[in-house]
């Protein structure tokens, strides 16, 4: 039972907490990004596919199907390799930022470019089933009160489209935050990175000289720990709304 | 970008297409036996979820909301390294196979559970009252009716499994992905990035489409045919009440 000891006393080694507690923070932050330039890219790609069908604009529907497809049907690390080679990097993100060097900033930037186009393609296609599921109604009424077609997609449509498909982005936002420990395969920052480093690290920490079977159990409980608070607190959350709106709707007439 | 039009590059992604074939083969390899895995785990805890007895709800809801909840990634680094550790190795391609296929049990479980609950208490009860014992009652009354429910979901599930077999890169598989990605840095066939890139997507797309098309045709045709059905319904209170 000492290896078990000596693996737990890793985790009260002086900056390893924080290690783990930055990785986890640049996952949260990388997910959040992901999903909030996903659902910007992904409302432009979902109306373009749904709404792009006169003959003018048919192109831009097409091209969105494309992209949603393409996306949707490989693999996340694909995409993570492809745009580590043809990303191109901006000045911005060339150089140290957040206490990290030149490279893993590139290397953060570029995979976190794969991660938002992957996620944009998953979340146009949650938007467009909250477009889908409103009623024809709807734009002829909107038509009716002399709006443009503008002015039905963001007062009428795009409104009751995103209240409807909230409980479904927030379980995306699960999905994306699993989906970044992706971005350890490309040795970036975040949880599950860190803690693949640490393992390889441990030998030295534990003070046994080599790596034993705790040491994963330790480390990698860890930062299971840290993911399934995390997912667990979102998950409820997306159960309990979904409960509160199957309730039946009372609808008052006088 | 300019490798995807280069002869040379194109040129040496033909010269090792064996490669390629092999990745593929693994990745449907393992991709076909976790399906299978995932099958069995899903109609299990599927059906403990729904069997009404308070500890195998219990057993089946711990297993789902854990395995749902932590990234594959990290399932399969733990899993591996365990068994590596501990000196039990059993392997790239199975540990792959088992860390998939446990993973995407827990998805098929709440699909297999959501398409019980989707059929009627009534009907239960109705078989109940027939004298028919647990299994027949699943498999000719529940059954059949709630297969319509889970399988285009199920097939979501498959696409996903399929997608991330890519995961095997982390412990050196031998998937698709990673052949792919250790022929583009390789010493002997480095730099055709484009053209082996464009190749490993589209084999993967070439699987992939065909099964989530399916699947979400298959589940607007059923949406159609409820609000049909729900159609006829209302019409006909409507009709009742006049």
């Amino acid at each position: 039972m000492s290896n078990l000891e000596a693996s737990f006393s890793i985790l009260g080694q002086k900056g390893v907490m924080a290690y783990i507690l930055k990785g986890t923070v640049f996952t949260l932050i990388i997910a959040l990004i992901a999903v909030v330039l996903g659902i910007v890219i992904g409302s432009i790609l979902a109306l373009c596919r749904n709404y792009c069908t006169s003959k003018k604009m048919k192109i831009f529907g097409i091209l969105a199907t494309v992209y949603i497809e393409v996306f949707r049907n490989t693999p996340l690390l694909l995409w993570i390799f492809i745009c580590l080679v043809f990303c191109p990097c901006p000045e911005l993100f060339n150089r140290k930022l957040f206490g990290l060097t030149t490279v893993e900033t590139k290397l953060l930037f570029k995979a976190a470019v794969a991660l938002i186009l992957f996620t944009s393609s998953v979340i146009a296609e949650i938007i467009r089933g909250g477009l889908n599921s409103i009623a024809h109604g709807q734009f002829e009424a909107g038509h009716a009160q002399g709006f443009n077609v503008v002015q039905v997609m963001i007062y009428i449509i795009l409104p009751q489209a995103y209240r409807n498909v909230i409980p479904t982005l927030l379980s995306q936002v699960i999905t994306t935050i699993k989906d970044s420990s992706y971005l350890a395969n490309v040795a970036t920052i975040e949880l599950m990175a860190r803690t693949k480093q640490l393992l390889s690290a441990a030998s030295r920490y534990n003070g046994t000289g080599n790596v034993n079977v705790s040491d994963v159990f330790v480390l990698f409980g860890v930062a299971a720990l840290i993911y399934f608070i995390i997912n667990y607190t979102l998950s409820c959350v997306v159960r309990s709304m979904q409960k509160r709106r199957k309730r039946p709707v009372r609808v008052t007439t006088d | 970008m300019s490798g995807i039009i280069s002869a040379r590059a194109w040129g040496k992604v033909w010269a090792y297409r064996s490669t390629f074939l092999l990745g593929l083969l693994n990745t449907v390899e393992t991709a076909i036996f976790a399906i299978l895995l995932a099958l069995v785990l899903g109609v299990i805890f599927g059906l403990m979820a729904t069997s009404g007895k308070k500890i195998l709800q219990v057993i089946s809801r711990v297993y789902v909301e854990i395995m749902q909840n932590t990234p594959i990634l990290l399932q399969l680094c733990f899993f591996y390294y365990a068994l590596a550790f501990s000196g039990h190795s059993i392997g790239i391609l199975p540990t792959g196979i088992v860390a998939l296929g446990v993973y995407t049990g827990a998805y098929m479980a709440e699909v297999v559970r959501a398409g019980i609950e989707a059929v009627p208490k009534g009907q239960f009860e109705a078989a109940m009252s027939q004298g028919f014992t647990y299994v027949e009652r699943m498999y000719y009354i529940i059954l059949p009716q709630s297969i319509k429910i889970i399988l285009p979901p199920m097939v979501n599930q498959i696409v996903n499994l399929i997608k991330n077999t890519s995961c095997l890169y982390i412990i050196g598989g031998a998937d698709l992905i990673s052949l792919t990605y250790s022929f583009v840095t390789g010493e002997n066939t480095g730099g055709a990035y484009a053209p082996a890139y464009l190749v490993s997507g589209l084999l993967f797309f070439i699987i992939c489409y065909p099964l989530s098309k399916t699947a979400s045709v298959w589940e607007i045709h059923l949406k159609k045919r409820d609000q049909r059905v729900l159609f006829q319904r209302t019409e006909g209170t409507v009709t009742d009440n006049e």
